[in-house]
Order: structure tokens, then C-alpha cells, then sequence
């Protein structure tokens, strides 16, 4: 099983353009050995979930600055379950008050980064639950 | 966040510092350091107000004029945007700065699907020319001058500036915008861009002519090495694509015919503070000698004041942090200090919660009273150019004016600035920039306090800026009233000569302010250059 790379999107979802995060921890990840697939700025929920989907991946990844992540998330994990997608895990980094993390908890998403979350942070939260996922597949 | 790396010895003294742009700083400095540089007094630095303006672009510095203030301002729907105009200008502000929401920066009305979640949430929403009535209602555009933090449709925000100047009785002739309109920075970072990299530079050589004659007062163009710097580049990379965009726009505006002394003296540049401070000065006073130099020598420019570098230099927001958020007052107050130090026309500061949130009133004055405490109470309009003839700033200037002119031959190298911006080459370097000094900042080989040095564990509550869904319920109620009671007849004829001229690559100006006096909305006459031009292919970053 550990032979397979973790596959992850690294997502910009909405119109925010600030792409400093997203792109440092996307050079993180791969550095950590995992397959990044980038989807480029200004995407719509639709397009994420549809990309998730072509692209096979084990992790959905997004970064927001905007301070939208609430209603964002919520539509993808609703048009995740519609694209019968919703075993990815997600996680989301960026501008994410304390305040809103039990909220992002709830919709299901796995790891909630602020900006300066440390990449060790990331990479083994990301690792540990896609192997746990992978564990309840084969269970 | 741009802190030089140091190296100590076992005793804890510093053997080395290297700063980002890759200059080694000496213990001390002598006449020797400015004998190994070659610097001259004529040459290199000369009195203020002289070419090469190294010092100031005026001889009496901010003894005749301090620097103007201007927060970046606007959230909500314009009546709140108006007020907190209102608000600063009652505090003592002396320029505005408008910050639009993102569906605005991207060209998209408020009722559009692509805006959901979005209106009025980083920025002002604005959908028409009823907007800008409300925003600058009561406001002395004669008086004010306008930042317009816009940059993809800056062209139909300058346009709904001339209308609503209009439309409150002003003639265009003494306005002052300066609309941001720098699009090659936004394919480089911030990531505000719609149409391809061609049609985007020329509406912005649209502007740019159109305001030769019709807005003279205006500064159609403020080249943003800022949000590069904020994506990863260095200070010296900062300034050299900075001015490599700029001669981008330059040579748009001479293919059509213009002489570059009718219109190259409004170019303005947005600069960044954030980093190692004697860099910083530096920076701003090599920026402003290469620019003057890039003018008088390559584009044979002759009236002295089109070489000016004029410019606002502030914000530092990647220097703020989220932990032991009130550090963020005294960094920003050591920002202004280098700017003005520097010899910054405007300055700009990010609210110490800017980090995580729109900036409160509270913060915001903050903001304004560091600017106005530098300004008149610690002695910043005293003399100026205070720092001048110091062994160290001397040599450290013309240390950076070479790393500068080395990076501006890099770009060179890779076909020019236009195609390192197309191609993703200065993306991909940035972003890698980027990710080393983010490890850096991890390891803690780059220090910064209260992130891993002084820290103080768990960060503290904060206060946040309020978002709710009825702010675009609003906006979508009043732009709904504004497309029932313009006469459709008269939109619909300025939309399609818009259409015409878009097609036939004429200059768009006039007739986006017909459709703007028209109301017609933000996301129309977007659509049509979405049509005519398509959209930017983003290159990879890897």
C-alpha cells in the first residue's frame, strides 16, 4: 500500500487571486513525495469537484483568503456527494478565523491550516488520514 | 515577511548578514566602501530635485508638501464605503484609496453566479455608475485624489470615475485618479487578471492615452512591483520588473505615435515596505535613480519632471502577522519610517488586523495617526533625504542599483518582461522564492517575532470584520432599481458601439464613459471584451 503517492488538488476556489499560499504549500507537498495537481486560479465549486474526479485524486485541498470558506465549502461537499465523490478528504488552508473551525469540522472537512500552519503539520495530517481511509476501504 | 538571514558564531555575535537581495552587509563602513563602488557625488546622488534624483524628485522634499495618506478603503455597499471615506477624511486623510470587491475586480455584476458568496466582502461592490455616486458622495474630487485599486477593467472604473466627477459638476480636466491598471503584475501575483496579456496592455495604453488629454491630472498607471514582492520576489527583483512593466506600457503608447514626454511623466509605482530597513531605503533610492536614468537613456525622454518617480510606497501586508496581532502597530510604524526615509510620495499602511480581517475604524485611524505622528512629530519634513552620504546607505544603494540592473538583464535574457510573464517564468521563480523563505521562517533561520522567536502559544481572540449574505442582497436590490430605471434604449446603444470599437482596436475610453453615464453595469461591458478578447491562460508554476 505505502508503494502509492498520495494524489492531492490543491485548489483556488472563487475569484481571490492570492496565490502565494497555495503555491508554497503545493512545493511542501511535493517535496513530502505526494502528486500535486494545481487547478489554477478563479475556479467554480463545479470545476474542483469535476477535476477531483478526472484527475482520481485522494485529498481535495483548498486554499481561501477571501473569507468565503464557509459557504465554499459547503457547496462542495454537497456537490462532492452528488458526484458520489465524497469519500476525498478535505482539507483547507488560508485566512480561517479559530472561530470558524468547529463549523469546517462539522461540513466534514479533515485538516483546517491558517496561514503559517508548519508543512510537517500538513503533510502528516494529510498522511495519516488518507491511510486511515484507505485502511476503512479494506476493512 | 523579508528578514535577512544572519550567522552567528559560537559566542552568539553576528559574523554575517546577507539581505534577500543577495548583498552581504559589512560590521562598519568607510570612505573605501564608497571608493570600491565607484560612487560619485554628481553621478550617483546630487542634490534633491536633481537628475538622478537619487535623494528626492523635489529639492525641498516634504518641507514643501508631506507625503499624502491614503488608506486602502472599502467593503460592503458603497454607503458604507462612503462612510468610512467620510470617516478618515474627518481623521485627516488626504487621499483616498477605494478597494473593490472581487466580482467588481473581475468584472462581474453582483447578481452574477460567479459573485455568489462574494459582494461587497473584501471590497466595495460595484455594479454601476449609481455606485460611485453613492461612494463619493459629498467628497471634494477637486481636493482628493482617488487610488482605484482595480487593475483587469481599471479602464471602466476610470471611466465611471470621469462620469461620476461629471455628474457632480467637476471638470475631468482636475480630477485625479490613480487607477491601478497594472495587469502584468497581476499575472505575476494577486491573481486579478480576465483577458489575455496582448489585449490587456492595451487597454491599459488605452487609459493611458486617453488621459493625455482628458484627464490630465490623473496618473493612468501605478506599476506595482508591490504585489510582486508580496508573491516571493526580492526587493531588487521588486524594482527591476517593476520598471521593466512599466517600459511595457511605454512602448504600447509610442506604437501609437505618441512622444513619450506627453505622457510618461504620470506613470506612478506602488511600492512595498515590508523587509530589512536599510534595504528598503535603499531600494527606494536606487528605484528612483534607475528609473530616471531608464527614461533619460533608453526612451530619450527631455523634461526632467516626466523623470520623476513618483510613488506610494506602504502596505508590508506579508510582513503583518496573525500572532500577538498589536506587533503589527510598530512594525507598520518602521514600514512608514522606511518609506518616508525613502523619499515616498503617498503612504499607505495595512491595519495591524489586515492580517486576518478588513480593518475596523479603531485600526484603521491607527493606521492613518502612525502616518501623521512620522509626519508631524518626529521630525520626517525636517531636511531631506536624511540618510544621505552615509558610508552605508551610499554603498548599499549602489549595491542595489546592481542587483537591480542584474535582474532587469536576466529578464533580458528570457525574451523580455511580457514573455517572462507569459511563459510563467517569474511565477515559477517567485513561488520558489517563496516556499524557501517560508522554510526559512519554519527552520527559524529567518527570525520573526512572535511567530518563532518570543512567542507566547495560543493566539488571542480577535475582532472581525462583520460579513452577512445582506450585503448582497442589497446590491442585488439596487442594481435590479438601477436596470428599471436607466433608459434601456441608451445603454443598449452605447453597449453596441462599445461592441464596435472593441472589434475595430480603437481606443475604448470614450465610449466606456458613454456607457457608464448610460448605467450601464460593470458586468456588461465586461462581457464584451470577454467576448472580443478571451482570457489569460494561466502558465504553470512548478
Amino acid at each position: 500500500m505505502a508503494a502509492k503517492n498520495i494524489r492531492i488538488l490543491i485548489a483556488k476556489p472563487g475569484l481571490d487571486g492570492h496565490d502565494r499560499g497555495a503555491k508554497v504549500v503545493a512545493h511542501a507537498l511535493m517535496e513530502a513525495g505526494m502528486e500535486v495537481v494545481y487547478t489554477g486560479l478563479h475556479q467554480t465549486v463545479d470545476q474542483i469537484v469535476s477535476t477531483a474526479l478526472q484527475e482520481d485524486v485522494d485529498v481535495i485541498g483548498l486554499s481561501i483568503m477571501s473569507g468565503a470558506h464557509i459557504p465554499i465549502i459547503e457547496k462542495l461537499v454537497k456537490k462532492a456527494r452528488e458526484a458520489g465523490i465524497d469519500d476525498k478528504m478535505i482539507v483547507v488552508g488560508g485566512v480561517i478565523p479559530v472561530r470558524d473551525i468547529p463549523r469546517l469540522k462539522e461540513l466534514g472537512v479533515r485538516g483546517v491550516f491558517p496561514g503559517g500552519t508548519p508543512f510537517a503539520e500538513i503533510v502528516s495530517v494529510i498522511r495519516e488520514n488518507v491511510e486511515r481511509g484507505q485502511e476503512e476501504k479494506w476493512a | 515577511m523579508g528578514v535577512a538571514k544572519y550567522t552567528k558564531d559560537a559566542k552568539g555575535q553576528i559574523t554575517d548578514v546577507t539581505l534577500q537581495s543577495g548583498i552581504h552587509v559589512k560590521t562598519f563602513y568607510g570612505p573605501e566602501d564608497l571608493e570600491r563602488v565607484g560612487f560619485s557625488y554628481e553621478k550617483d546622488l546630487a542634490d534633491p530635485g536633481v537628475y538622478p534624483f537619487t535623494r528626492a524628485i523635489h529639492r525641498q522634499g516634504y518641507r514643501s508638501r508631506a507625503w499624502t495618506t491614503r488608506q486602502y478603503t472599502g467593503f460592503g455597499t458603497s454607503y458604507e464605503t462612503n462612510e468610512r471615506f467620510k470617516l478618515m477624511i474627518s481623521h485627516g486623510q488626504t487621499g483616498l484609496n477605494v478597494a473593490f470587491d472581487l466580482p467588481t475586480q473581475m468584472g462581474y455584476d453582483s447578481d452574477d453566479p460567479m459573485a455568489e458568496g462574494e459582494v461587497g466582502r473584501v471590497g466595495m461592490a460595484v455594479d454601476s455608475l449609481r455606485d460611485f455616486e453613492v461612494a463619493f458622495k459629498d467628497i471634494n474630487l477637486a481636493e482628493i485624489g482617488s487610488g482605484l485599486t482595480i487593475n483587469a477593467v481599471a479602464s471602466i472604473m476610470l471611466a465611471m470615475y470621469q462620469a461620476v466627477a461629471e455628474k457632480y459638476g467637476y471638470d475631468a480636466k482636475v480630477i485625479s485618479a490613480t487607477p491601478q491598471n497594472d495587469i502584468l503584475k497581476e499575472m505575476i501575483g494577486r491573481g486579478a487578471w480576465i483577458f489575455p496579456v496582448e489585449p490587456a496592455v492595451k487597454l491599459i495604453g488605452d487609459t493611458i492615452e486617453y488621459s493625455m488629454t482628458n484627464m490630465p491630472r490623473t496618473n493612468p498607471v501605478s506599476v506595482c512591483g508591490y504585489h510582486i514582492r508580496e508573491s516571493g520576489a526580492t526587493p531588487a527583483q521588486e524594482i527591476a520588473y517593476a520598471i521593466l512593466i512599466a517600459n511595457a506600457y511605454i512602448d504600447n503608447v509610442l506604437l501609437r505615435g505618441h512622444d513619450v514626454d506627453e505622457f510618461v511623466g504620470r506613470f506612478s509605482f506602488n511600492l512595498n515596505v515590508f523587509g530589512n530597513i536599510w534595504e528598503q531605503v535603499a531600494k527606494f533610492r536606487a528605484a528612483r535613480k534607475l528609473w530616471a536614468r531608464n527614461l533619460k537613456e533608453k526612451y530619450g525622454v527631455k523634461k526632467e519632471a516626466n523623470m520623476f518617480m513618483r510613488g506610494l510606497f506602504g502596505g508590508g501586508g506579508f510582513g503583518l502577522t496573525k500572532a500577538q496581532p498589536e506587533n503589527n502597530i510598530m512594525r507598520g510604524a518602521y514600514y512608514a519610517l522606511s518609506a518616508a526615509l525613502g523619499g515616498a510620495q503617498t503612504i499607505a499602511l495595512c491595519s495591524y488586523d489586515e492580517a486576518y480581517t478588513i480593518p475596523t475604524p479603531h485600526s484603521a485611524v491607527i493606521s492613518l495617526r502612525t502616518l501623521q505622528l512620522l509626519m508631524d512629530e518626529i521630525g520626517l519634513r525636517d531636511t531631506v533625504d536624511p540618510l544621505a552620504g552615509s558610508y552605508f546607505i551610499e554603498t548599499l544603494t549602489k549595491e542595489m542599483e546592481g542587483k537591480i540592473e542584474e535582474e532587469m538583464a536576466t529578464i533580458g535574457k528570457v525574451g523580455g518582461i511580457v514573455q517572462a510573464v507569459a511563459t510563467g517564468y517569474i511565477q515559477k521563480l517567485v513561488s520558489r522564492q517563496a516556499y524557501a523563505f517560508e522554510k526559512g521562517i519554519q527552520s527559524g533561520e529567518l527570525l520573526k517575532v512572535g511567530v518563532n522567536i518570543h512567542t507566547e502559544g495560543e493566539s488571542k481572540d480577535v475582532e472581525m470584520h462583520e460579513y452577512t449574505g445582506e450585503t448582497a442582497e442589497k446590491q442585488i436590490e439596487e442594481l435590479k432599481r438601477v436596470k428599471r430605471q436607466r433608459d434601456q434604449r441608451e445603454t443598449t446603444r452605447t453597449l453596441l458601439d462599445l461592441e464596435k470599437a472593441t472589434r475595430a482596436g480603437k481606443n475604448v475610453m470614450p465610449y466606456l464613459v458613454d456607457c457608464c453615464k448610460a448605467y450601464a453595469t460593470v458586468g456588461e461591458m465586461t462581457r464584451i471584451f470577454r467576448d472580443v478578447y478571451g482570457e489569460f491562460k494561466e502558465p504553470g508554476f512548478v
